[in-house]
């Protein structure tokens, strides 16, 4: 009796250290402010992207290893002429958008970012005219690789249209022009 | 209805027509190639898919946009369908840079096909078809019409398809 208890206490401590590792707020092991990107230059280069001027994707908010970016609706955008849904592919370019911004500002100066894979699932479709929000903060991070994972939703950021996990290949100048 | 407009357009394989029927595959250049054997789906070079401009490569999100076209249409293609496929999800591994200055083609292969899910591979590439730049694997939603014939309809093989399992019960 006693063992099983001691047995229980054990297993709901450890279940409980293990949550508040994966749950609490990540501890980022983010390089000195000094050798990072300004985020206001992030925001003007990211702004500046021809497909996201194309979108009229707008970064509301960067902080390190966060970024919230939002999309207008717009029926040239849709993926079904009946109904006005917006095509999947602009919800991944929003989320890419945004995970490759707070990517970006946990990268070192003069280094690249590039998505090396991105994994979207469609939970609903996104509900015309509404505008979509794209929220992505990155959880890891390590000299080469930023792991990142985010949503899509429209007000109500406990009700996704979409979940985003990425990866994020920092560094990447000198492997793109290698090629 | 679309869906009827799809299904007139596909009996004469027309596929270039049923992609021009999306608002969005005009917005970055998506067309469709009615080849002999299958459609293929291009991504015409323009300016404004440039999403890095440093090396002046094609946004990850239009690359996943192609790659998730090409999906619905190897999808549409393979099989008659009682209305437009529904994508659950799609995964992209992005493996060269897709340089902003050509084309990038991109093609379907159907993995599985059921009476309610389809698995899609989809591989892009630029100049040369053996150094793809893209790959994607995605789900879909389908309601089949007459999933249980549907192989007989379309002679094409598509890998482990559920529906050949089915036909015989």
């Amino acid at each position: 009796m006693g063992q099983q208890w001691g047995r229980r206490l054990k297993y709901s401590l450890l279940r409980r250290v293990v949550r508040s590792h994966t749950q609490d707020q990540y501890p980022l092991q983010v390089p000195p402010e000094t050798d990072l990107y300004s985020l206001d230059r992030i925001r003007s280069v990211i702004a500046g992207l021809p497909q996201v001027r194309e979108l009229g994707i707008e970064i509301v908010e960067l902080t390190r290893g966060e970024c919230v970016a939002r999309l207008p609706y717009d029926h040239r955008l849709a993926g079904n002429p009946e109904d006005g849904v917006l095509h999947g592919g602009v919800i991944t370019t929003l989320m890419d958008t945004a995970g490759g911004s707070a990517a970006f500002s946990v990268a070192r100066q003069g280094q690249a970012v590039a998505t090396l894979d991105l994994r979207i699932d469609y939970l609903r479709p996104a509900h015309p005219p509404d505008p979509v929000v794209g929220k992505a903060l990155c959880y890891r991070l390590t000299p080469t690789v930023v792991f990142v994972r985010g949503e899509a939703y429209h007000a109500d950021s406990s009700n996704a249209i979409a979940n985003l996990t990425a990866t994020f290949l920092v560094g990447a100048v000198g492997f793109a022009l290698k090629e | 209805m679309l869906i009827e407009q799809i299904r007139a357009l596909r009996s004469q394989a027309r596929f270039a027509e049923i992609s021009a029927l999306i608002p969005y595959a005009s917005v970055i250049g998506i067309e469709v190639l009615d080849g002999d054997d299958e459609p293929i789906t291009v991504l015409r070079q323009r300016p404004s898919n440039i999403g890095n401009t440093v090396i002046r490569a094609v946004h990850g999100g239009v690359v996943g946009a192609l790659l998730e076209h090409a999906a619905i249409m190897k999808v549409i293609a393979a099989h008659e369908l009682d209305g437009f496929p529904r994508i659950i999800n799609l995964s992209v591994d992005y493996l060269r840079p897709c340089l902003g200055d050509s084309d990038t083609f991109a093609r379907g292969e159907l993995v599985t096909l059921g009476r309610r899910i389809a698995n899609v591979r989809v591989v892009a590439w630029q100049q040369d078809a053996a150094r793809p730049v893209a790959a994607a694997h995605a789900h879909f939603l389908v309601s089949s019409r007459s999933g249980r014939h549907s192989t007989q309809r379309s002679p094409r093989k598509t890998g482990h398809d559920t529906t050949v399992s089915t036909s015989k019960a």
